[in-house]
């Protein structure tokens, strides 16, 4: 019978990394769906460290998927902030109409 | 084993089909549920291969906390509405660049993942080892409140810096808002706020104008 390995688990996170930085690049729609696909990026993170961290039988990669889930958890609340000032100055926060400096 | 086998391939196939939805759904609301799904899911996966204490902390902080603020933020801004499909725009530039940058990107990733060998024994590592005997939020506490205390208290610090942008990025100030001042009711005095006036007789005073 198939049994689980780690190559599992680091193709799921290496699948789920590719799809947020797709969902970056393709985007025309808004900014929170960026945001939505930077978290999927660090959730893909959080799968390697935690995978790596059972099938080699040591803790530390479970802290450091507390302190990850710590800064994801901070960004998530700034960007949001920040969105939410940009729609009340400019109306809209449409990933085409944010042109401002022309970048 | 088996059973070990299809869950992590159901839970993986929903992780992956959700986050797909997640990048391609035209309604952000949707995007926001797909994105709780898979929060869900990956925390079953945490808990399946044995880090039971971390599954049910991405239960709480990302569905509980992280995901709800999506979803306050989305109907704050009347966003759904602004649906717009893919490759419409006239003067999308930046469509193909990033459809040439992530093709390269996956082809990296293969490149990466089928040369990929494992060390033979890679479990050499003699730091802090899991221990069976203890569960594994035991264990986690042992080392995090020890080893990883100054960390741990950085991670405090980085969660306060947050909460203190995140007000000043969104408070104002609006006119026309009575608030209460306590300083200006404390150094109230009667000195100040009695005044003795000269009332006409038969005419009254006119106050508070």
């Amino acid at each position: 019978m198939i049994s689980i390995e780690l190559g599992h688990y680091l193709a799921l996170g290496g699948v789920i990394f590719l799809l947020g930085v797709v969902g970056i690049f393709l985007n025309r729609k808004n900014v929170i769906v960026i945001l939505m696909s930077v978290e999927l990026i660090l959730l893909s993170v959080n799968i390697n460290l935690v995978a790596f961290s059972t099938y080699s039988n040591e803790i530390a990669g479970q802290i450091f998927t507390f302190f990850i889930l710590t800064v994801a958890a901070a960004e998530a609340a700034i960007g949001l902030a920040i969105i939410v000032s940009y729609y009340r100055n400019k109306g809209s926060i449409r990933v085409q109409d944010i042109n401002e400096m022309k970048g | 084993m088996l059973a070990h086998t299809i869950f992590f391939y159901f839970f993986s196939i929903i992780t992956v089909g959700s986050a797909l939805m997640v990048i391609a759904s035209k309604n952000t609301v949707h995007a926001v549920f797909f994105l709780i799904l898979d929060f869900i899911s990956v925390g079953c996966l945490f808990i399946m291969i044995g880090a039971e204490f971390l599954g049910m902390i991405m239960l709480i902080v990302y569905v509980g906390a992280v995901a709800v603020l999506f979803l306050f933020v989305v109907m704050m801004l009347n966003v759904a509405e602004q649906k717009q499909s893919w490759f419409r725009g006239l003067k999308s530039t930046h469509i193909p660049v990033g459809l040439i940058v992530s093709i390269i990107i996956l082809l990296e990733v293969l490149v990466v993942i089928g040369g990929w060998k494992y060390k033979a024994n890679f479990i050499s590592i003699d730091s802090i080892a899991i221990d069976s005997n203890f569960s594994n939020t035991h264990q986690l506490g042992s080392v995090l409140y020890t080893d990883y205390i100054y960390l741990f208290q950085i991670a405090g610090i980085i969660l306060l810096l947050s909460m203190v942008g995140a007000i000043v990025l969104t408070y104002r100030k609006r006119e026309g808002v009575k608030r209460q001042s306590y300083i200006n009711q404390i150094s109230r005095e009667s000195k100040t706020s009695i005044d003795i006036v000269e009332a006409e007789f038969n005419a009254g005073v006119k106050i508070d104008d």
